[in-house]
């Protein structure tokens, strides 16, 4: 009986090996291009990299204290 | 918001043994076939062809592996830093603690954001969870588990409930009442039933379905008004660690990592494994998608971090210096993918840039472990979990 199931997953191997050899692949260079266009295209949206003000960013404490 | 189950699978007569069972919708020779996967399993097994021996299969499994490193490496023509050249380096980041949540009596395992912004709910080894509100640190729910080291919880999107589990072997959903002398163990409601610990856990776009990755080296996806099962994931030959599911817009998959140094790449409809990464030279503790859903990055304890392009179908960039020897616990990427933060066990936080590979910052701040890192969701802050039993927001 191990034999057959030995069997059994070898050729789910195989069988999974064939699936993933026959996917599309892009290049890197335009895969690489497009993840850098995404970058910049949502860099001006992303708090952390452009730093935001400590006035809208809720978890920044304000430094200025006002008089009323 | 009735988003409609994407599953197509069914729960009914096997059109071979005839038994009600989940049923996996496969095609032989374009004629739908609806089996459970006990026939499915049977039918491969008689189909076996007359002189496919192990050694026949193996060979073809070692040729079938060579063919995939070469079809990968063809397309390698440039490196992701080379790409990224041209691009504008990123200036010094200063980024401090702006709170700290105390409260946990022992190490915090996991955290999660709620879609409000605000609020967190986190676990730790002590079985406790609790929900805090980040803007103010003041705690808003705690729920004492029946089991010890928690290692997995969740938001539901909807922020009424929270998923957790850990050594139980099972994910429980908490209702959250804004009642706060009901006693929230009362609600529980246990969804998923796993044979080893779970190490992670997501709601998917809805409140309805979780998707739940286990020690015993499977992922499953149930029904949690139901706690059924509707589909299992089988392919990692260890415990899976972390899982990430694609954000919504680019479809119906998701990433696993485990033990067994693989990063897996499902299909959640048909359970199908549909691309796996085996490059990491340890065990793969956290995988984060790229936020265009794209690509995926994953922490390891080898003490590096990877990008995986999935169109590609490769590794494109490490993130690694000879100077960080302590493996990366979790990671996570900034709202544009430009910046992955990544939580080390030497008490460290790494800020990286994702396209040129190189560190921008390093955080201190906890006296140990970093062991969850997560941005919120409109990515005005993160958060990160340790083992020295607080959780600090840094923005």
């Amino acid at each position: 009986m191990s034999g057959s199931s030995s069997i059994v997953t070898m050729k789910k191997v195989v069988q999974q090996l064939r699936f993933e050899a026959n996917i599309n692949r892009v290049k890197v260079s335009q895969a690489a291009a497009e993840l850098q266009q995404f970058c910049i295209q949502n860099a001006v949206q992303d708090p952390l990299l452009t730093g935001v003000s400590s006035s809208t960013n809720p978890f920044r404490t304000q430094k200025v204290c006002s008089f009323l | 918001m009735c988003d409609q189950t994407f599953l197509a699978i069914t729960f009914g007569p096997c059109d071979n043994c005839t038994q009600n069972k989940p049923l996996m919708n496969i095609y032989l020779k374009n004629e739908p076939i609806n089996y459970c996967s006990l026939c499915v399993e049977l039918m491969a097994c008689q189909a076996l062809a007359k002189g496919e021996t192990i050694n026949t299969l193996k060979a073809e499994s070692e040729s079938l592996k060579a063919k995939l490193e070469e079809e990968r490496a063809k397309l390698h023509d440039v490196e992701l830093h080379q790409v990224a050249e041209k691009m504008e380096a990123l200036g010094q980041f200063v980024m401090k603690t702006r709170r700290t949540l105390k409260g946990h009596g022992n190490k915090v395992l996991c955290m999660d954001w709620c879609r409000d912004k605000r609020r967190i709910v986190s676990s730790s080894q002590d079985g406790k969870v609790i929900v805090w509100d980040a803007y103010t640190t003041n705690k808003e729910h705690a729920v004492t588990m029946p089991c010890t080291w928690v290692m997995a919880c969740a938001y539901a999107p909807s922020g009424c409930a929270v998923a957790c589990g850990g050594l139980d072997n099972k994910c429980s959903v908490y209702p959250l009442s804004l009642d706060k002398n009901e006693n929230l163990s009362s609600k529980k409601k246990s969804v998923a039933m796993h044979t080893n610990y779970l190490s992670s856990c997501s709601f998917t776009n809805s409140d309805m379905q979780i998707l739940t990755s286990s020690g015993d080296g499977t992922c499953a996806l149930w029904d949690v008004e139901s706690g059924q099962l509707l589909q299992s994931f089988h392919g990692h030959s260890a415990d899976v660690l972390t899982l990430d599911l694609a954000p919504s817009e680019t479809g119906n998959t998701f990433v696993s990592g485990g033990c067994d140094k693989k990063a897996n790449v499902w299909d959640m409809r048909s359970g199908q494994n549909v691309q796996s990464f085996e490059t990491h030279e340890s065990d793969i503790n956290s995988v984060k998608y790229y936020p265009s859903g794209d690509a995926f990055a994953s922490g390891s304890d080898d003490a590096t971090c990877r990008l995986f392009d999935l169109r590609a179908d490769r590794e494109v960039a490490i993130y690694s210096k000879e100077s960080i020897i302590f493996g990366a616990s979790s990671v996570d990427f900034s709202l544009s993918g430009r910046l992955l933060f990544a939580g080390h066990n030497d008490y460290t936080i790494n800020v990286w840039d994702v396209l040129k590979g190189t560190r921008v910052a390093i955080l201190f701040g906890h006296e140990n472990r970093v062991s969850t890192v997560r941005v919120s969701p409109d990515g005005t802050a993160f958060c990160s979990g340790s083992w020295d039993n607080t959780l600090r927001i840094w923005a």
